[in-house]
């Protein structure tokens, strides 16, 4: 059960609609792609110079995905998120001192230290939370769209996860759960095509993991993950298709990290080449692009939206860093919730 | 009338089922089977036709799917209950139950919490032989964020059963199969009452012996102390009810007043539940009351096996209870 209403009017809606139909909604898509990229720089940084402890899953590369979809969505429809999350909790309106402050160990961090990188929620914007296991988020976005449906409060949930999730019985149980009930969810892949060293290729029989689909009697759309205009049109119509009672689609988005699975990872497994091949494809550059042939946004503008991150991303590490560390004066409490009727 | 209303303990589950669906229209109940074929014990009975297929939801045969519906149902404001057929198959379901529905209220900073019950069948004596037949409640017990419920008898079920739907936790809740049928001990009182998580039960009073059991452990200990009496010993029998959280408090007053312990269980006694109670006593002031070495009656550390004699010496019996009763008087005077 959530905490606040996601109605409280201190959290902010962010824009919703078509990335390339007004200048206010091309200004957010470029503006939230630069908010993920320059996150995810400030945390490699921070891991560089020893400053933050753990782990960390970067999405540098991917942040089409999340943000073309939060950008189908309104505040109160839900996402279920993975280890490699923090584009969709920023996606979905996260505020960058919080999640900076959680990687860090302070207080104010969104979960006062106790989850660190995988297990930031957001509840205020309908986010129910990272997952440190690999597909762990499906199941909880079918009972989150089954909520939606027997309150009939017309939300709908998008879960996302990576390929590798796409083998574990808990995305099989889950998709035929929304299917067979026909819930207002959407299985979102994001295909950046290894699960951590294991290759699709290597992973699947079959070429098309969309094709997974009809093993569940449910829609299943490929699309260019690094595409923010592509992928709010296939979200957009999968939302619509859900909110109008006809059930979960299946999404794959192809897309790929630029670095490894965590820090510890070597990149053994591929090649620079390839690496290089998918850089070319940087979804931002692509955007800014169509985004100037629209006339919808100048250079200028580009490349203030560009500075606008930078200093968004830079003021939450200074504030995290000066912020109070976590103090463990109160674990035992936290365990469960106290009973308040 | 309401005074000596008997039921099992089947029949006390279904009615604080139904209390709660009726007061509130958040909780609801899934799982296998739950449905028009009303629980493969029999436990939601006829609710299918009282409350409807929505609020009765049968579903398909996927342990892991359908505890992480609960979970993400729980998360966005409904409050389910969720059986699963043999307490055996949570195994299935074990990542939803330990890594989600345990942790997400720590480990999530408090921003979200997981009121939801899942009710499960558990134990040994139905010839369902290893994978139909485990007590598994030291597995729940060993999870921060999991509260343990092990009702011994209906009124307690029904109490206990309408606190856990109550709280704003994942509580397991483990009834035991032998038990389904039987009326217990007490009448079940009428109407929407509590028994709070928590607190231990002193089944019967006594002066030479302190027992503590829990689930089915506790008839056939109350059975033991019966016969016992009428050789002159008096058992005291402590049923803590709930594993997590524990109330060791009257478990200690009576080791105060017997000086002598026998814990019993029905899960293996390595690393049991039983071995946290003695661990507690030894550690305690109270440990200096005792005057016999603490004595523990546990499952054997096996699989459950088939064959009835052999199912039947692989836990404590009622005859295992009585023979350690009386050689912890007749050794320790």
């Amino acid at each position: 059960m959530r905490e606040c209403e996601s109605g409280d009017m201190s959290v902010k809606q962010l824009p919703v609609g078509h990335p390339l139909s007004s200048p206010e909604l091309a200004n957010h898509a470029l503006l939230y792609m630069w908010r993920i990229r320059k996150f995810e720089e400030a945390v490699e940084e921070l891991f560089g110079r020893g400053m933050m402890h753990g782990t960390m899953h970067l999405s540098i590369g991917q942040e089409a995905s999340p943000t073309g979809v939060c950008m189908a969505l309104s505040i109160k429809d839900q996402i279920t998120s993975t280890h490699r999350g923090h584009g969709h909790c920023i996606a979905k309106g996260a505020d960058l001192t919080r999640m900076i402050a959680e990687l860090l160990g302070k207080k104010i961090g969104y979960c006062g230290g106790r989850g660190g990188s995988m297990h930031i929620a957001d509840v205020e914007t309908g986010n129910l939370g990272a997952n440190g296991v690999v597909a762990g988020g499906i199941p909880i976005a079918a009972g989150a769209a089954l909520a939606s449906k027997m309150m009939r409060t017309g939300t709908v949930v998008v879960s996302f996860f990576g390929d590798g999730a796409m083998n574990e019985g808990a995305f099989h149980e889950a998709a035929n759960l929304a299917a067979i009930w026909r819930l207002p969810m959407i299985l979102f892949c994001e295909n950046n095509r290894y699960g951590m060293s294991s290759s699709t290729a290597k992973a699947f029989a079959i070429d098309n993991l969309a094709d997974r689909s009809k093993g569940y009697g449910i829609p299943g759309i490929n699309v260019d993950g690094n595409d923010v205009v592509a992928v709010y049109e296939v979200a957009h119509a999968a939302v619509s298709r859900a909110k109008s009672g006809q059930g979960p689609t299946l999404i794959v988005a192809d897309t790929y990290r630029w670095k490894g699975h965590s820090r510890s990872d070597k990149n053994l497994y591929r090649t620079k080449e390839e690496i290089e091949q998918w850089r070319a494809k940087d979804p931002i550059p692509r955007f800014i692009t169509s985004s100037l042939k629209a006339g919808l946004l100048t250079q200028e503008q580009c490349d203030a939206i560009q500075r606008e991150a930078t200093a968004a991303v830079k003021s939450a590490v200074n504030e995290s860093l000066r912020a109070e560390p976590a103090d463990p004066l109160h674990l035992l409490e936290a365990v469960f919730k106290v009973n308040t009727p | 009338m309401s005074n000596n209303r008997m039921l099992t303990m089947a029949e006390a589950i279904r009615e604080a089922m139904s209390i709660a669906l009726d007061e509130r229209p958040e909780v609801f109940l899934l799982g296998e089977d739950v449905g028009i074929y009303g629980g493969a014990f029999g436990v939601s009975g006829d609710m299918y036709h009282r409350y409807g297929a929505e609020r009765v939801l049968d579903t398909p045969i996927s342990e892991l799917g359908i505890v992480g519906a609960a979970v993400g149902a729980a998360l966005s404001g409904m409050r389910p209950i969720v059986e699963i057929q043999f307490s055996d198959f949570t195994a299935q379901a074990m990542d939803q139950i330990a890594n989600q529905a345990a942790k997400i209220h720590f480990m999530l900073g408090g921003a979200l919490h997981v009121p939801m019950v899942l009710r499960t069948p558990q134990g040994s004596g139905t010839g369902a032989a290893a994978q139909h037949s485990q007590n598994l409640e030291i597995w729940f017990a060993s999870v921060p964020g999991l509260k343990v419920v092990v009702p011994s008898n209906p009124a307690d079920a029904k109490g206990l059963l309408l606190a856990a739907i109550d709280d704003p936790n994942p509580v397991i809740f483990l009834e035991h199969k032998l038990l389904y049928k039987s009326p217990g001990i007490d009448p079940v009182p009428e109407g929407s009452t509590r028994i709070p998580l928590g607190v231990s039960k002193i089944v019967r009073e006594g002066g030479d012996v302190t027992i503590v059991a829990t689930g089915i452990m506790v008839s056939r200990s109350y059975q033991a102390c019966k016969t016992i009496a009428t050789e002159g010993i008096s058992v005291e029998l402590i049923d803590p009810r709930t594993i997590t959280p524990l109330d060791m408090k009257p478990i200690f007053e009576s080791v105060e007043k017997t000086g002598r312990l026998i814990v019993v269980q029905e899960g293996p006694a390595h690393a049991g539940f039983i071995n946290e109670v003695i661990a507690q006593v030894t550690g305690s002031p109270s440990f200096g009351s005792l005057i016999a070495p603490i004595r523990r009656l546990a499952g054997l550390n096996i699989p459950i096996p088939y064959a009835p004699q052999l199912e039947h010496a692989a836990v404590p019996q009622v005859e295992d209870i009585e023979a350690a009763v009386r050689k912890i008087v007749a050794d320790w005077q």
